[in-house]
């Protein structure tokens, strides 16, 4: 029996986690395991969480505009970590320019304000069974 | 098996993905299983047990950072429940101990209970022996919030830690019958709190009822968070396997277990074993319908079914 797990992480130092708390309802809702571990994480321990945890996805959620400096390390060091298999997926406020160049950078999904949670569980399930 | 090879080796991505084959029931998990069991055993397994907000995940941080200190290498399994009608699972346990994430002596892996009623979930026994041969010194395996009759953690931990805190008066209460007796160490967590000395009082008054153990299972007081009594609680669990190691007891308590747990195992395969055949003939659904007309009974269809004619 099979189960998708998936990681929500707060990276950097914004501490407005509601958004993070109602999407990892809303995966816990739609039968996956949801593994959150709270604000202020570093890159480091988002990758290691991931391996450890065997996650299928790592949701980063970021609102305090340094996406573009913290999304790049998780994305880099999970290659370094032979993980580039894990699906990346982004929520927060995100400029379209920052969207594509995140894409472009091996990050699955962007999700910005006024995204509904099924679209988000959705994606996850469509690229991880995939 | 490559990835039991890798495992043994410390390739912490080949244990990750092996907990992942065990916890799912996959078929190449029984190998794997096999494989590693004869490298299992050198651990030492702390259960944590108690009720929700107790501070469960911040006693098992402080004591990994305590093992960590003394040179130990630890891996924790924490289990939280998986929702009955989804099957989904919000774990948290984590929150409390990513100061540990990066250590690379420590392993973390939380667990959804999966429908398994009892506090771990099914397959928790089986994680235990992975990380055991991952070459882990300290296994702490947290159990769901808990309340009466979970108990579970009995058959798969050498120590049991009861964890409760003041102002809990009717919990405590509640716990006197099944939870006060698996309890090898009991602590009063959050004993900054008003009430402790009744916590604790009430706790050591009970214990001193049960007069025919060996072992006088001590009440330890800490306030997990701050860091404070977490080397008495450790004095407490290195006092137990002291004691369990002396009595000859430690050979004992894992006799009983593997005997608890291949009796587990047995039950599994024959229950597996005769509704297979059952129901390539329909004969476990027509016994059901037998049943509900009053035609036949249970204990006469399970005899039907394991010895058909």
């Amino acid at each position: 029996m099979r189960k998708i797990r998936v990681l929500v992480a707060k990276p950097g130092l914004d501490g407005h986690d509601r958004g993070a708390k109602v999407v990892a309802r809303a995966l816990r809702d739609a039968g996956m395991e949801v593994i959150y571990t709270g604000l202020r994480q570093t890159a480091e321990q988002i990758v290691e969480t991931a391996l450890q945890e065997d996650v299928d996805c790592v949701g980063l959620s970021i609102l305090s505009g340094a996406h573009m400096t913290l999304v790049p390390k998780v994305v880099e060091l999970l290659k370094r970590n032979q993980a580039g298999d894990i699906l990346v997926a982004v929520g927060g406020i995100i400029p379209d320019e920052d969207a594509a160049t995140l894409r472009r950078m091996g990050v699955g999904g962007v999700f910005g304000p006024g995204t509904s949670t099924q679209e988000i569980v959705t994606f996850i399930q469509s690229h991880v069974s995939a | 098996m490559e990835l039991v090879d890798r495992l043994l080796a410390g390739d912490r991505r080949a244990c990750a993905r092996l907990i992942t084959l065990v916890e799912n029931e996959a078929p190449e998990a029984k190998q794997a299983l096999r494989e590693v069991y004869p490298y299992t055993g050198n651990a030492h397994v702390i259960g944590v047990t108690g009720p929700p907000g107790a501070g469960k995940s911040s006693l098992v941080d402080k004591l990994t950072q305590y093992y960590r200190e003394q040179g130990e290498t630890v891996g924790v399994i924490a289990v939280d429940p998986s929702s009955p009608f989804t099957g989904g699972a919000l774990l948290g346990d984590r929150i409390r101990m990513q100061e540990r994430a990066t250590d690379p002596g420590v392993f973390i892996r939380s667990m959804g209970t999966r429908g398994h009623m009892g506090g771990l979930a099914l397959t928790t026994k089986d994680v235990i022996k992975i990380l055991d041969a991952f070459g882990k010194d300290i296994i702490l395996v947290e159990t769901v919030g808990t309340g009466q009759d979970e108990i579970d953690i009995i058959k798969a931990a050498d120590t049991v830690l009861v964890v409760t805190m003041p102002s809990l008066g009717d919990d405590i209460q509640a716990i006197k019958a099944g939870i006060l007796e698996i309890g090898d160490i009991f602590v009063v967590n959050k004993a900054d709190l008003d009430y402790v000395d009744k916590a604790v009082m009430e706790l050591e008054m009970m214990l001193d009822f049960n007069s025919d153990k060996g072992w006088r299972p001590p009440v330890v007081r800490t306030v997990a968070n701050m860091g404070v009594g977490i080397e008495e609680l450790a004095e407490a669990i290195q006092a137990h396997i002291g004691y369990l190691r002396k009595e000859g007891l430690f050979e004992e308590k894992r006799r009983l277990k593997i005997e608890m747990e291949l009796l587990e195992v047995l039950n599994q395969l024959i229950v597996k074993e005769v509704l297979e055949k059952a129901k390539k003939t329909n004969e476990f659904d027509n016994l059901v319908d037998l049943i509900l007309e009053r035609e036949t009974d249970c204990y006469t269809a399970a005899e039907k079914l394991l010895n058909p004619k």
